[in-house]
């Protein structure tokens, strides 16, 4: 197990060196968020806790998911992936060096932006309740691009960004980031639920003081979220992974 | 271990495409073998099988005694096999030190060893000054020659290599082939596929064929050119380079190669004699003349039809 946790590691440093600083990735993951938060902000008159809970989501959300989805298209598309999985790691090992990859991008800009808006909005959080929910979400949506980057199995990276899109807007638009769970109608309230990020928001909320489900509900919902993204994700990985090479 | 690698029925579909058909092989320890084929003969099948990227539809693949359809044996396996796909690539944004850490980390090795080797291996690569240079700005060459040590990083038992020296420059092939060779003297079991005749007569103990997904043919390159015995050609140059092929009645073929004509032909010895008279009586002086033996080239022609498959 530390074997495998090492060899995973080796190939996180190498996504870290190499897919950090591509431009869709720099985009999706820095510039995009910044830009949905000022719409998010503009002409709304939001307290300093809901700007903090919509920002430090979407940041979470956007960083989280803008690496993982693009490296194994990137990987075919260089004709490096077909020796990386000759190595002497699984094929698991490789998709969890890509998880480390996002998880740690998704941590680091996070926490890089929600400790200074606490400061400047002088919010009073709960430190644990916050630090346990966002590393289970950051953990929860790295999980989601192993998902994201399983099918199809193509080298051409626009396509599966095309398709992340769709899918990372149509989570943020029913979770409940801009409009708490508690003033939606029912109906909107279930398709929330639908979403991980709800899950998040909710939890930062707690840390906050407020919250509408049960804390343990939304860690709960995190941990099932992320081990169901993973755990499908490796699965059609494996299920398609000679259509790569043919 | 008497055999490194042994593949038994090996047989593989692309939907109702069969791409490989019942190939069975064996491979002995420390032994270069060479795996020939046209362009889509399944060489790159077999080799993706054998390393186990692709799984076989039917058959059995043993790599160092290790069942390769066992994912858990898979790994074992390539913990002692270094493997150069087709056409593959350094990460170009990373340096040559960097590839090789990398490699030297998925093989569980440590900081300290990744270090020693990577420096050895550079600098037999001829890339050590280069080191901490972005692959990206490498010739084609030079990330061949990087690839090839990624393979190295371990010191494995057994190398697969896929066309190692395809397109490469003369210094650059020559290096690697040296490797190989060195690699070979110490022990190393290399299966090697390859388009470049001479590299497998040079490098290969035994060839093995393969032509639309079937093994044809497989023995020493020696007792594989003894299939086309028939086939010996005299090669010839004059000065000036004149040469009517009607004056050779013994000739069965004639090729005209740059300034040279080769003559294939079943009586060398009538070939020599039309060929010197032919230059008394056109006063013309003779630059070379060579009887040449059948080449691995021609084994290759004879069994594959000259034609990708």
């Amino acid at each position: 197990m530390i074997e495998t946790l090492r060899r995973s590691f080796a190939i996180a440093k190498k996504d870290m060196l190499i897919f950090y600083l591509k431009g869709p990735v720099v985009i999706m993951g820095l510039i995009f968020p910044f830009f949905l938060f000022l719409a998010f902000l503009i002409g709304r008159n939001l307290g300093g806790d809901q700007l903090f809970v919509g920002l430090t989501a979407m940041t979470a959300f956007f960083t989280a998911t803008a690496v993982g989805p693009t490296i194994i298209p990137w990987e075919c598309r260089g004709r490096t992936f077909e020796r990386l999985i000759t190595a002497p790691v699984s094929l698991t090992t490789v998709l969890l060096g890509d998880f480390q990859a996002s998880l740690y991008f998704g941590l680091a800009i996070t926490f890089a932006i929600a400790l200074p808006s606490m400061l400047y909005f002088s919010l009073s959080v709960g430190w644990i309740t916050f630090l346990i929910a966002t590393l289970l979400a950051v953990g929860t949506f790295s999980a989601m691009t192993i998902l994201l980057s399983s099918y199809p199995p193509t080298d051409v990276p626009a396509d599966v960004m095309m398709l992340t899109s769709l899918v990372k807007f149509s989570l943020l638009f029913i979770s409940g980031i801009f409009v708490p769970l508690e003033k939606l109608p029912s109906y909107g309230r279930l398709v929330s639920y639908v979403s991980p990020l709800t899950y998040y928001v909710d939890a930062l909320r707690h840390s906050l003081g407020g919250g509408y489900l049960p804390l343990w509900v939304d860690f709960g919902m995190l941990v099932l979220f992320g081990m169901a993204f993973f755990f499908t994700g490796v699965t059609i990985h494996r299920k398609v992974l000679e259509r790569r090479f043919t | 271990m008497e055999r490194a690698i042994e593949a038994a029925n090996l047989t593989k579909y692309y939907g109702s495409f069969q791409a490989v058909k019942g190939v069975s092989f064996s491979v002995k320890s420390g032994e270069v073998f060479g795996f020939l084929g046209p362009n889509g003969a399944g060489k790159t099948t077999t080799i993706r099988m054998l390393t186990g990227v692709l799984k076989p539809n039917s058959g059995e693949i043993w790599v160092l005694g290790y069942d390769m359809l066992n994912e858990r044996e898979k790994i074992k396996a390539r913990e002692k096999t270094g493997i150069v796909p087709e056409m593959a690539n350094p990460y170009v944004d990373m340096t040559a030190m960097q590839n090789l850490h990398l490699m030297g980390g998925l093989y569980g090795m440590s900081k300290r060893e990744i270090e020693k080797r990577s420096v050895e291996l550079l600098k037999t690569f001829g890339i050590y000054e280069k080191r901490n240079v972005k692959v990206r700005g490498f010739s084609k060459g030079m990330r061949q020659r990087l690839i090839l040590a990624m393979a190295m990083i371990a010191d494995p038992e057994l190398y697969f290599l896929d066309e190692p020296t395809s397109g490469l420059d003369v210094i650059s092939a020559r290096l690697i082939k040296d490797v190989i060779r060195e690699e070979k003297r110490a022990g190393k079991t290399i299966f090697l596929t390859t388009h470049n005749m001479d590299d497998a007569n040079e490098l290969c103990e035994r060839i093995g064929i393969i032509r639309r997904g079937e093994l044809i043919a497989i023995d020493t390159p020696e007792k594989l050119k003894q299939l086309v015995k028939g086939r010996v050609s005299v090669e010839v140059s004059f000065e000036p380079m004149r040469f009517d092929p009607s004056i050779l009645s013994s000739a069965l073929n004639v090729e005209t190669m740059g300034d040279k004509v080769k003559i294939y032909t079943d009586n060398p010895d009538k070939t020599v004699k039309e060929l010197v008279r032919y230059a008394e009586e056109k006063n013309l002086h003779i630059v070379s003349l060579r009887t040449l033996s059948p080449s691995l080239e021609d084994v290759f022609m004879e069994l594959v039809g000259g034609r990708d498959d």
